[in-house]
């Protein structure tokens, strides 16, 4: 009997002592689970957006749509990054960007034949019309919408392996731009944009 | 009171084509304290979805009123956008 009874002792002490230490347990529990909802909260209030274009081409008309879309982008408060490679970089180079060309071979809408286009000194007559008609329309320049676009922010970003590939040199680009990034850098930003364009 | 007495300060972004009425607006409204009221005169037909997207979709603001009026011949979108409080 008294083995029995110092078992039922020995059951309740624990027992009691038990409950204490769950109730504890369980404080601890809901301070750590309240404290993870505080910093969840935290989480769902930065909703700024983000968003990463690629830029690969260098005509006068290809450089419009990423500057044109981070500008905008940079208006709605978005986090914007542009990853500009291959001929996309002369968007960002300070000389070659002053003398983005067009031309009309390969562009069936363009009112000029392929045979005639392909002739000598045709793209610079085509750059010429269109420089002439972003005037006359009063079309932001490339000058005006690089000069937002590092104004608001954007960040430019200049691919390391083309830059080595064009034979460009990192100071031939405008200030503010960034260099030694590659296409890891560009897809882990992607991976947490809202927006991903390639251009 | 009508808006115009309300207004704090008047962008003209008279010429301007896309993004720029957009852009300007942004770069006008980051000088404005709460409760400003913003007046954007521009002539770009795009200015009035435009605006109403970029103010719809950008935290603290809001636009108060479109209207399209004819000024000497010339038609111009006038946006009013509010900095919220």
């Amino acid at each position: 009997m008294s083995t029995e009874s110092e078992d039922a002792s020995d059951a309740d002490a624990p027992g009691a002592d038990g409950e204490a230490a769950d109730v504890e347990a369980l404080r601890e529990r809901v301070d750590e689970l309240e404290q993870q909802l505080s910093a969840a909260d935290v989480d769902a209030d930065d909703d700024t957006k983000s968003m990463v274009i690629v830029a690969t081409k260098g005509t006068l008309d290809m450089a419009y749509p990423p500057l044109i879309l981070a500008s905008t982008a940079a208006a709605f408060g978005w986090d914007v990054t542009v990853f500009h490679t291959f001929w996309g970089l002369d968007i960002l180079h300070e000389e070659r960007s002053k003398d983005l060309k067009l031309s009309a071979v390969g562009n069936p809408n363009m009112p000029v034949p392929n045979a005639i286009a392909s002739l000598p000194g045709m793209d610079r007559m085509t750059t010429k019309m269109m420089r002439k008609r972003i005037d006359d329309n009063e079309t932001a320049s490339i000058a005006e919408l690089l000069d937002t676009c590092f104004d608001m922010g954007v960040e430019m970003q200049a691919c390391q392996m083309t830059i080595d590939l064009m034979d460009y040199d990192e100071d031939d680009f405008y200030d503010g731009v960034t260099v030694g990034v590659g296409a890891a850098t560009a897809l882990e930003r992607m991976a947490d944009a809202d927006v991903q364009l390639l251009v | 009171m009508s808006l115009e007495t309300d207004v704090t300060e008047t962008l003209d972004v008279k010429g301007a084509s896309c993004p720029m009425p957009v852009v300007k607006t942004k770069q006008a409204v980051d000088g404005l304290s709460e409760g400003d009221l913003l007046e954007v005169v521009a002539t770009d037909s795009g200015s009035m979805s435009d605006i109403d997207g970029w103010a719809s979709g950008t935290p603290g603001v809001s636009l108060v009123d479109q209207e399209e009026r004819d000024e000497g011949g010339e038609t111009v979108y006038v946006h009013y956008v509010q900095v919220e409080e």
